[in-house]
């Protein structure tokens, strides 16, 4: 049985079944990421004065990636008007570009993420603060008193086997790449502070009294930050495989149904550019405001 | 709504965001990155200008 209307428009509705649904779709994501709009202008506007941060992000990773989806907007364009005019070469070529350009953008978001996790706050049992990214740790091995430098962060404590004997390590010491500061309010708006001195930070395990990094239990900016853009990763991500799909196994219906296929591109366009559109509201708010 | 259609909100919402840049980029004293906005909202006007001159037989729904 073949399935109706999935080339010629129903006379009922003017549209082909697919774009119905795909625009059915973008309305339940239009609420979707409303809601967590709304929620971030409700955390914002609720935050006491002086503890929203400003300047925390990368503005010129956020512009680079502004560029790559934009790019990739016309590149989907592009694709869809090749296959309108039966260019199916240029159609792969622009699909490719799509392609690399979506994963591109996720480079650079796992980069910026990567940047967030090793990014570190120690509180100090003298009231001042810490505040640096990670670049090293002394634990001492508890049996032999012998210290060892760790790249990471392994928490107050880890064991180790080596030989068959396992060996218990205590944090002694931690280093970061940062500054020191006495008041917490001087961590939260960046903007205002022109040139920031960084240097190497070394702080005694009895001096911290908590450390924690800049990942979404941080703080609400941070929180709220993480579950857009990764909501948002996530949208590209799945995008990326249906284009993907339709450059790769799915191309075969080129063949036997064009006018379908060709639909099949414009559908996928519609989601792209609806995920391109939610990162042009992404970046002004969460980057330049 | 075809793509056609939604391409072009994209287009006006991207010159927007570029001229929005542009006026943040003044005020917070970074001239550069401000002209540099403003260049690229200039340049996706001149491109939607040119892309509904390109794609003039294709349908909007």
């Amino acid at each position: 049985m073949e399935i109706p209307y999935t080339s010629k428009p129903r006379p009922d509705t003017g549209l082909y079944n697919a774009k119905l649904g795909i625009w059915l779709f973008l309305a339940s994501e239009v609420m979707l990421f409303g809601g967590l709009f709304s929620a971030y202008v409700l955390l914002r506007v609720g935050a006491a004065p002086g503890e929203w941060p400003h300047g925390w992000l990368n503005v010129w990773l956020g512009t680079l990636n502004t560029v790559i989806l934009a790019l990739s907007a016309i590149t989907t364009l592009l694709a869809w008007v090749a296959c309108k005019v039966g260019n199916f070469r240029k159609f792969k070529f622009f699909h490719a570009c799509t392609i690399a350009l979506a994963l591109t953008f996720l480079c650079v978001k796992m980069y910026e993420y990567h940047d967030k996790w090793i990014h570190y706050e120690i509180k100090m049992t003298d009231g001042r603060f810490a505040d640096g990214h990670f670049e090293s740790a002394v634990y001492v091995d508890q049996a032999t008193h012998q210290e060892v430098e760790e790249h990471r962060y392994r928490g107050n404590a880890f064991s180790k086997v080596s030989e068959g004997v396992t060996h218990h390590y205590e944090l002694e010491s931690v280093t970061l790449e940062g500054r020191i500061v006495t008041d917490e309010k001087d961590l939260m708006d960046l903007r205002a502070q022109k040139h920031i001195e960084h240097g190497s930070v070394t702080v005694e395990r009895a001096h911290i009294k908590s450390m924690e990094n800049y990942g979404p239990w941080h703080n609400t900016f941070l929180a709220i930050y993480f579950t857009l853009t990764g909501l948002h990763a996530l949208h590209i991500l799945g995008g990326t495989l249906v284009i993907g799909y339709l450059w790769g196994p799915g191309r075969k219906m080129w063949a036997t149904d064009p006018e379908r296929f060709t639909n099949r591109i414009e559908i996928s366009g519609l989601f792209w550019h609806f995920v391109d559109l939610v990162w042009i509201f992404l970046f002004p708010v969460l980057y330049l405001m | 709504m075809s793509l056609k259609a939604f391409h072009l909100v994209f287009v006006t919402l991207l010159t927007g965001l570029a001229f929005g840049s542009a006026s943040w980029a003044f005020a917070s004293g970074h001239p550069a990155s401000g002209a540099a906005s403003l260049i690229a909202g200039l340049g996706v006007v001149f491109y939607g200008v040119y892309f509904l001159k390109k794609l003039k037989k294709i349908r909007y729904l």
